[in-house]
Order: C-alpha cells, then sequence, then structure tokens
C-alpha cells in the first residue's frame, strides 16, 4: 500500500486527526513548563488514544480509558498537585537530573513493545489488511466472558499486582511517627 | 454520495438541536427552581419579568449575562481559564446524546450505544478536569478551596453512582439505555421495585455529583463565595450556569431510564407518541425531589460527605451487586 492509497482511506484521515494531536500533547505533557499543564496535556493525550481505540472498534476499552484514566487517575494527579504546590506560571526546576537515563528507558520500552506487536502481527498475517473499523463494536459481553473464561488467571494475576502496587505505595508513602513524636506534633 | 450529504446534514441538525437543548432546559428548570423554592420559603419569586408569574425572567438573565463584560484576572492562566467551561458544557452537552425518549430510534436525538450507561458515566467524569481547571486557573484562594473541595467530592461520589448501576445492568442483562428500558416493558414492573436500595445511592451521589444541597462545599456561597466559579463572569459563568441544571436533566433521564421504566408506563404501547411524555413526567418528578432536597435540608460537613460515601453508600452498593448477583443466578 503506497502513501497515496493510505490517505484517500477516510478512516486514516480520523487516524491523523487524533494520532498527531496525541503525540504532540505526550511531547508537552514532559516539556510542559508547568506542572498542572503537563497534567492537562496527560487529558489531551489520553482523550486522543480513547479516539484511537474507538477507531479499532473497541468502544468498551475506549470508554474505560476515560472513566479511569482522565475522570479518576488524571483528576487524582491534579488533587495532587493542587493539595500540594500548584504556582501559576513557569516553573524552572521540573527537569530531573535523570532525563538521559529515563529517555534511554523509555525508547527501550518501546523498541520492546514494536517488536512484540510485530511478532505477533507477523505470526497471525501481518498489518496490510484494512481494519474492520466501520463495522459493529467489538460486544462487551464477549471481552466480559474472555476476561472470566479464558484469560481468567491473567485477569487475576493483573489484580494481585496492582494490590501489591497499591499496598507498597501505601507503605512507602506513609511514615508512622512514634508516641514521642506524636505529641511533639500535636504540640506544633 | 447523497447518502454522506444526509448523514453530514443530520448530524448538523442533530448537533444544533443538541446546543439548543441546553439552554433550554436551563431556563425552565431555573425558573421551576426559582419559584419551588420561593414557595417553599413562603416567598414570591420572580413576578414581573413577562407580565404574568415572572415567565421571562430566565430570558432576562440570559440576556444579561450575554451583554456582561468577559473578565479575566490578572494573574489567571488565561488559556486554561477560558478553556474550563468548555470542558464543563462538553461533560454535559456529550451525555444528552443517549436520551431514549421512544423505541424507535427515528424519533429524538438517540444513538443507541452498547455500551450505553457506561458511556454516559465516563462522559459525565470529564466535567470533573473543567472544574479543578477552572478551580486552578482563577489564581483565587476560594477558587482554589472550592476545585479542590469539588474534586474530592467529585472522586468520593462517582464509585457510588457506577456501582449503584450495576445492579439494573445485572438484572437486564445489557449496558445498553434502550436495552434496560425494554427489559422492563416487557417484564412489566420497573427496576426500582428490586433495585430500590440502587436508586436512593444513585439519587444521593448524583446530588453530590451535581455538588447541589446538601452537598453544596464546593460553592458554598456563606464560606467560599461561589467556590470554583467565583472569578467568572458574564457568558462563561453562564455556561456553569446551565451545565448544572442541563446536568441535573440528564442524570434524572438517567435515573428514570434505569430504575423507573423510562418511556414505558402500565398499559400504555410504548410505541406511541406518549412516551416522551411519559419520560418526561418522571424526569419531572426527580427534578422536583433534587429542587425539594436542596430548599430543605442543610449542608453537610466536610468530614461527614466522605464518611457518608466511603463508610456507607460504597460498602452497601457492592453488597446489593453481590446480593442481586446471587439471586440472579438462583432464581
Amino acid at each position: 500500500m503506497t502513501f497515496s492509497e493510505w490517505i484517500a482511506e477516510p478512516v486514516n484521515w480520523a487516524f491523523l486527526a487524533m494520532a498527531i494531536p496525541m503525540v504532540i500533547a505526550a511531547l508537552r505533557v514532559v516539556t510542559s513548563r508547568n506542572v498542572v499543564h503537563a497534567a492537562l496535556f496527560l487529558v489531551l493525550a489520553l482523550a486522543a488514544s480513547a479516539g484511537l481505540f474507538i477507531l479499532l472498534s473497541a468502544e468498551f476499552v475506549a470508554w474505560v480509558l476515560v472513566l479511569v484514566y482522565i475522570g479518576a487517575v488524571v483528576v487524582l494527579f491534579l488533587f495532587g498537585i493542587m493539595i500540594t504546590r500548584a504556582p501559576i506560571g513557569r516553573e524552572t526546576n521540573l527537569s530531573h537530573d535523570t532525563r538521559w537515563p529515563a529517555a534511554v528507558a523509555a525508547l527501550g520500552v518501546f523498541a520492546v513493545t514494536f517488536w512484540l506487536i510485530n511478532a505477533v502481527a507477523t505470526q497471525m498475517g501481518g498489518f496490510g489488511d484494512p481494519l474492520p473499523a466501520v463495522g459493529r463494536a467489538t460486544a462487551t459481553g464477549i471481552l466480559g466472558e474472555g476476561f472470566i473464561n479464558r484469560y481468567l488467571i491473567p485477569f487475576e494475576a493483573v489484580g494481585f499486582v496492582l494490590l501489591a502496587a497499591l499496598i507498597g505505595g501505601i507503605t512507602l508513602a506513609r511514615k508512622d511517627l512514634t508516641p514521642a513524636e506524636e505529641e511533639e506534633g500535636a504540640r506544633v | 454520495m447523497s447518502l454522506e450529504l444526509t448523514f453530514w446534514w443530520l448530524l448538523a441538525i442533530k448537533l444544533a438541536v443538541a446546543a439548543a437543548v441546553v439552554p433550554v432546559i436551563g431556563m425552565v428548570i431555573g425558573y421551576a427552581e426559582m419559584k419551588l423554592s420561593a414557595h417553599m420559603q413562603s416567598r414570591v419569586g420572580p413576578y414581573f419579568a413577562g407580565g404574568r408569574f415572572g415567565w421571562a425572567q430566565l430570558i432576562a438573565d440570559g440576556v444579561k449575562f450575554i451583554q456582561k463584560e468577559d473578565i479575566i484576572p490578572e494573574e489567571a492562566d488565561r488559556p486554561v481559564f477560558k478553556w474550563a467551561p468548555a470542558l464543563v458544557m462538553l461533560g454535559t452537552m456529550a451525555l444528552l446524546v443517549i436520551v431514549p425518549v421512544h423505541p424507535s430510534p427515528r424519533y429524538g436525538i438517540v444513538r443507541d450505544l452498547e455500551v450505553g450507561i457506561f458511556y454516559a458515566l465516563a462522559i459525565s467524569s470529564v466535567s470533573t478536569i473543567g472544574v479543578l481547571m477552572a478551580g486552578w486557573s482563577s489564581a483565587n484562594k476560594y477558587s482554589m478551596i472550592g476545585g479542590l473541595r469539588a474534586a474530592g467530592q467529585l472522586i468520593a461520589y462517582e464509585l457510588p453512582l457506577v456501582l449503584a448501576t450495576v445492579g439494573v445492568v445485572i438484572q437486564a442483562g445489557t449496558m445498553s439505555m434502550q436495552g434496560i428500558v425494554s427489559a422492563q416493558v416487557a417484564q412489566g414492573w420497573p427496576f426500582l421495585l428490586t433495585q430500590f436500595i440502587g436508586f436512593a445511592i444513585f439519587m444521593i451521589a448524583t446530588l453530590a455529583e451535581l455538588t447541589r444541597l446538601p452537598f453544596d462545599m464546593p460553592i458554598a456561597e456563606s464560606e467560599l463565595v461561589m467556590g470554583y466559579v467565583t472569578e467568572y463572569s458574564g457568558f462563561r459563568f453562564l455556561f456553569f450556569f446551565l451545565a448544572e441544571f442541563a446536568n441535573m436533566f440528564s442524570m434524572s433521564v438517567i435515573a428514570a431510564t434505569l430504575f423507573l421504566g423510562g418511556y414505558g408506563l402500565w398499559g400504555i404501547n410504548p410505541e406511541t407518541l406518549f412516551s416522551p411524555i411519559i419520560l418526561f413526567a418522571k424526569v419531572g418528578i426527580l427534578i422536583f425531589l433534587m429542587i425539594w432536597l436542596r430548599w430543605t435540608l442543610p449542608r453537610l460537613r466536610e468530614d461527614q460527605l466522605q464518611t457518608l460515601a466511603w463508610k456507607w453508600l460504597i460498602p452497601i452498593a457492592i453488597v446489593n451487586i453481590i446480593a442481586t448477583a446471587v439471586l440472579k443466578v438462583v432464581l
């Protein structure tokens, strides 16, 4: 498929209309000078990726993305930022010393994911086929049955990992005071 | 080609209708709220505008808001400040897409999505971002505290809202709004009879999501001026104002559809044009209930609000889901 053939498909215009803002927003998340702006660009990137899921007929996944990530995770981010520090305007100390190792790690994750998807797609017949995007969306019931029948063990495993991460997060963030320190805190 | 043109025209017409519906609903409910609250407090309420009963009061108010200067505070974060009301309005208008007024898809602006109710809950949560943006970008302490309170409240009540609908989804066996209504029409009784716990939780959580009394800490006038809307004026304030009333309407539509049988009523064929009237009558009752509660209950304290959500509503909703699922399998 040549580029002119590719661009002639209206589905691909929709893809570009969502993918380009998504990439730009994703870049602005890490380059933005204001931490609240960065979180808001994350909303834009997530909304665009929800749009991409709709384009792939995965309606349920798209709305899960909106409900969980935009409606809960980013709201918690913003809540956390605003309750601790939320200056209006530019900030200068946002960049981290470890940004180059972080960039290498991100590229590594990208390479592995790309390789994995490519390998799976090659095994299943390649990317060349047009997407069944205009047709009926994937039935939510089929997804649900998949979760509790065929993929029950991976599903539970992921749930277990998330629970462990939650407990780990609480353990790391929480600092139990000794009775003496508590008294100190109460007096201050 | 002609088919494509019709599609775009249809889309344009539907968008125009959706855009017109929000201000009309806002004016009708706003007027109802003014009059009802006045009579509940032994006042008269608006009586001058329009000759009798002050029926044109809200039109006059709308014209006033449009004329007002659009003030943006000096210290405000301009783009975020400007986009916040638009985002709140987006969450509101997108909800109107799935209102099921009639079994036939020819009437109304209905798109019967397979994920129906889930879409409604997801898209309404986008408004929270708009509220937080408004609170932060105003560069005002009252706005900031209002925005934070709103976020804490909306996070806490999002969960009971979603969990309360699950019981109905289990009973109906579908998430589509039309599917839920036709399940109730087919069995002849509304899900209210079995899901009254879910209904109660849904209505409480809805009041909290709408930040109306007794859950209006985010905009409490006596403590925070108007919370996150303090710095807004003119047209942008109008957006917040209309969004609240339009959200009251769409949340009432969802409650009426899920629990009260939507456009179905005993002995009336749902295929007739009575269907929208029946639905809107049920919605009217729910809106009256919301206004009634607002003007007769005192405001909760912040800790009471969080206790209610996390310690009472969420556990009860989960028990309700488990009981419904068990009974669905057993019966």
